[in-house]
């Protein structure tokens, strides 16, 4: 089959996606590519590399015509109109937010692959763009506020005087907002970071932050966060934003919340009352900013000097990079499609990451997809005769009152009626069978081997009831008896000196 | 000589050594809970088995040599050599059992090992039906009814439960389990049919009581069969802790046939610490400790191999891979049976030396159920000498794996199988496993890529980080340990 590689419409868009090595790869796999002529120019991917990789370059005609086409950005109306009934397109779509995209796919009978929608687990890293680009866009976010930072990042104390270091901080934990973390921090600045789930707090102090935890006015319940932010929380956790923001040299803010839009964190007042020449980059801007003033694709310097950065293509700037990243994505995911390595897109509808990517395929629309738990159930012939699992019973604790009431009056009555002799036994047993317990609940992983021969050896302790045996007279019983003695005699010895040749080896540095 | 032996303190005496056999076994059982004083508990469980001899001896001696108006002993002179010569056969063979075992064959002798605790329990059994003793008459005579018959039922399950055990661990049986119909339809059936046989017994006369006692033990040869063979290999480490509890079980019983408290104190002993071992270790591998003693627990067999695509593998070659870890600062080494199979452990010891003398930090992560038997791989790594102080568990190196560079997957497939994590339909899902592939590199020694014990895909052989080395694990280590010169 033939992927056509084009040149992305989106006025100013830089990516490609496909560079000249991801290209060559796809071909291994069976495939034949083609690039438009001039795709990947402001990538640094001029048409010269394709050539010499051996790929083919085409007219827009002839790309937009085969089997399968790659692209970065969403395609266009017109875009989707030139694709051939049944073809297949790979690119971002943003499928959630895209209804009408989704209904001229179907239109027009083409399959739609959305990369943005790679359902997030682990096998599915490898294609997810979005983190992709995430990364880098989080990067350049600190180097485009460096760029505007009238100032240094890293302290120094030099001989015409000490250079405090940049004060960073970075609103929102996720794959950009760690990026930023990292660059800024080896940039030289300090940083610290906030993020609403505490449970990253981790990991952005792995990234060499400080994470920022909000003081509440009111006790702070046991579970935290766990529920619905109270007024008072949410006071507190805006009380915190304008308090940080206005500390720092830099702002970098990338709080998203899904399929809706940015939430607004920073006020006018916090920007009005920050220190002049400070910087804000919005990376939520495209869904609306989480700055009061952010303006998407626009740097505003407001008039206390704060300059406001809200571009939206902070991936884009880095063209080359993100679209070697890209590539390699879409090649992974071409890898998973073409099982056969024989050029043939397969699409397993029964995968869950196939199938989560898949919003339209023969005039039918499969968006959304059922959630992934449900269809990652094993598609096989049921299990052969297995006792269903028995339900974890409702803790009730009368239950275990009612039982050991009952255990009491049965071993009462057993009791009652039992020769003092066997009673005398019963106390021994009931005792050793918890010293059993209790001595053996702390052993040493380790030493679970030796443990149990040693145990093997000593129950050869039946030994006993065959010597006591083999003197009576009734033959049978003497034979018997001596059989015994004589497997239980293997048990004690085979155990014992088993036991001991394991713990011989057993040493410590 | 006689008169000693005839004196009024023997019992007592007889009795004290029992009570010290008894705290002897205890501590020994308390010593091999820790690495430090493991030796010490050996040489206690050894001392006190000696004295338990001793005073058994003593007073089998005595039995000979009172007054015996019944006729019922024979002369001191046959006596002590019946058990001498009986005791010298078994002693030479468990001795040499025990010299020669190779230690990846441990699994089978221990189990091979409690069968004949089981045997014994059922000779003794019979015998003690057959000369119910001294003491035995109006309540007591029921009460030593019962005890007879549990001690023969459990004894003969241990029996026919070990011997198939060993059978599967030295491979001479398949080790998928038996699946019959109704499998636990027909288990249910002989609990009740020897509980109504148990009826039989109590109330038959002497001279037919045997019936019901020889069907109940034909019943339970075959539970004890059929309870292990319906178990598939993968979970014999479980089976065998929990053979090693009911024959201590079926010793207490015979305690109480016998109204011998030692053996009471050793057979409770040794059943409560092997179900509370294998209950350790069902919690490790994410099952049910009720259906695991109701046998059969093992379903892993039923589930055939897993049809999902994940991509495919990559391979590597031993001198990168060399190449790989003398570059590397942190290496973990996650064995699995398949270092057992191959012996490998003694070049992965010689591999693990060479990198440490060159600076690198190597640890090992064991599953809590890798290989056949718990702790095994302790067992063959101690005997290649690698220190246990590198030795983790898996809780313990878990939390590291994303901080290290280079992991090494040596024969283990089920234990670092990212499916069960995040594949809910997963037959192993929700056990835990070592997470190696959040390492920054894993390499995994395989054979080919065929699934493991549990007959599930591994998606970790797929992952970007992975790569796979191909062939026998020991020549693969030995290649990298010539390759590191």
């Amino acid at each position: 089959m033939r992927i056509g590689i084009p040149r992305e419409s989106r006025p100013g868009e830089t990516l490609v996606a496909a560079t000249a090595k991801t290209a060559h790869q796809l071909e291994q796999l069976g495939y034949e590519v083609v690039v438009e002529a001039g795709a990947g120019t402001a990538a640094d991917q001029p048409d010269s590399v394709f050539a010499a990789a051996g790929i083919r370059l085409a007219d827009a005609a002839e790309v937009w015509a085969s089997d399968i086409v790659v692209k970065v950005n969403a395609p266009t109306s017109e875009e989707i109109r030139r694709l051939r009934a049944g073809a297949t397109v790979v690119s971002l779509m943003a499928p959630g937010r895209s209804p009408k995209l989704i209904e001229e796919l179907q239109a027009q009978r083409v399959t739609g692959l959305a990369m943005d929608a790679v359902p997030r687990i682990s096998r599915a890293q490898a294609m997810d763009v979005l983190s992709s680009m995430a990364n880098v866009a989080g990067y350049r976010a600190v180097i485009e506020g460096a760029n505007e930072f009238g100032r240094l990042f890293t302290g120094q104390v030099t001989a015409a005087g000490k250079v405090p270091p940049a004060r960073v901080f970075v609103v929102g934990a996720g794959v950009a907002g760690l990026a930023a973390i990292g660059t800024a921090g080896a940039l030289g600045a300090v940083v610290r970071a906030f993020d609403v789930r505490p449970e990253v707090a981790e990991q952005v102090e792995s990234m060499g932050a400080e994470f920022v935890t909000v003081e509440m006015e009111q006790e702070v319940s046991s579970d935290g966060y766990a529920k619905e932010m109270t007024a008072e929380q949410e006071a507190a956790t805006a009380a915190m934003y304008a308090e940080e923001a206005r500390k720092a040299d830099i702002v970098i803010t990338t709080a998203l919340i899904p399929g809706r839009p940015a939430p607004q964190l920073i006020t006018a007042e916090t920007v009005a009352a920050m220190a002049p020449g400070s910087v804000i980059v919005d990376m939520a801007a495209a869904n609306g900013g989480n700055v009061a003033l952010t303006r998407a694709d626009e740097r505003i310097v407001t008039d206390n000097l704060v300059t406001i950065l809200g571009y939206t293509d902070l991936a884009g700037r880095l063209a080359a990079q993100t679209s070697q990243l890209f590539g390699t994505n879409v090649l992974n995911l071409f890898k998973l499609l073409t099982p056969a390595k024989d050029g043939e897109l397969v699409l397993d509808l029964d995968d869950v990451v196939q199938r989560g990517i898949t919003v339209a395929r023969d005039g039918e629309t499969m968006w959304p997809p059922p959630p992934v738990q449900v269809s990652a159930a094993p598609a096989q012939t049921a299990p052969v005769v297995m006792e269903p699992p028995p339900p974890p019973k409702p803790a009730d604790p009368r239950r275990k009152v009612y039982a050991a009431g009952l255990a009491a009056v049965l071993f009462a009555l057993v009791a009652a009626y039992s020769p003092p002799e066997f009673l005398s036994h019963f106390t021994v047993f009931a005792l050793a069978v918890f010293v059993g317990y209790y001595v053996i609940s702390n052993v040493a992983h380790a030493l679970h081997t030796p443990l149990m021969s040693e145990t093997n050896a000593i129950s050869g302790i039946i030994l006993v009831g065959g010597l006591l045996q083999v003197g009576n007279t009734n033959n049978w019983v003497s034979a018997l008896a001596v059989l015994a003695v004589l497997v239980a005699s293997i048990n004690i010895f085979g155990g014992f000196l088993v036991t001991l040749r394991m713990l011989t080896m057993f040493r410590k540095d | 000589m006689t008169d000693v032996l005839n004196s009024t303190h023997v019992p007592g005496l007889v009795q004290a050594s029992y009570i010290i056999a008894g705290v002897l076994f205890i501590f020994a059982l308390a010593g091999l809970s820790k690495h430090e004083t493991a030796k010490q508990g050996n040489i206690a469980g050894m001392v006190g088995m000696g004295l338990a001899l001793v005073g058994t001896l003593v007073l089998a001696a005595r039995q000979a040599t009172l007054p015996d108006p019944s006729d019922q002993w024979r002369p001191l002179g046959v006596t002590l050599t019946l058990i001498v010569v009986a005791m010298l056969v078994g002693a030479s063979i468990g001795a040499w059992k025990a010299r020669t075992v190779q230690m990846t064959g441990m699994p089978e002798l221990i189990a091979m090992l409690h069968s004949f605790v089981g045997l014994a329990a059922v000779l003794v059994g019979y015998n003690s039906f057959l000369e119910p003793g001294d003491g035995v008459y109006g309540a007591m005579e029921n009460i030593h009814s019962v005890e007879v018959f549990i001690g023969v039922f459990i004894g003969a399950i241990t029996f026919t439960g070990s011997i198939v055990a060993n059978l599967k661990l030295s491979a001479k049986m398949k080790s998928s389990p038996l699946v019959l119909p109704a499998r636990h339809l027909i288990n249910l059936a002989i609990l009740v049919v020897s509980f109504l046989l148990l009826i039989w017994f109590m109330l038959a006369d002497s001279n037919t009581a045997l019936i019901p006692l020889v069907l109940m033990t034909v019943l339970a040869l075959f539970l004890g069969f059929h309870l292990v063979a319906a178990i598939g290999g993968g979970d014999m480490p479980v089976v065998v802790s929990m053979l090693n509890s009911y024959s201590g079980w079926a010793a207490a019983a015979a305690g109480f046939m016998l109204s011998n408290d030692l053996l009471i104190i050793t057979g409770a002993l040794v059943g409560s610490s092997g179900a509370i071992l294998s209950y350790i270790m069902c919690q490790a591998m994410n099952r049910s400790f009720v259906s695991v003693i109701a046998g059969g627990f093992g379903s892993d067999g039923a589930v055939t191999g897993e049809t999902r695509d994940y991509g495919e593998h990559r391979e590597i070659q031993a001198d990168a891979v060399a190449e790989l870890l003398s570059e590397a600062s942190s290496v973990v080494i996650t064995p699995g049976y398949g270092m057992a199979v191959a012996q490998a452990q003694y070049p992965v010891a010689e591999m693990t030396k060479k990198l440490r003398a060159k600076g690198v930090d190597v640890r090992f992560g064991i599953h809590p159920v890798a290989g056949r038997l718990p702790g095994h791989m302790n067992v063959l790594l101690a005997e290649a000498k690698v220190p246990y102080d590198i030795v983790l568990e898996m809780d313990e190196i878990n939390g590291d794996l994303p901080k290290t560079d280079v992991v090494l997957v040596i024969g283990a497939n089920d234990t670092v199988n990212p499916a069960a994590l995040d594949e809910p339909g997963s037959p192993i899902a929700g056990m835990p496993v070592l997470e190696v592939w959040n390492a920054k590199e894993v390499i995994v020694f395989k054979r080919s890529m065929a699934t493991g014990y549990a007959g599930v895909q591994n998606p970790l052989f797929f992952k970007e980080n992975s790569r796979m080395l191909f062939g026998d694990a020991k020549d693969r280590v030995d290649d990298i340990v010539r390759a590191l010169g």
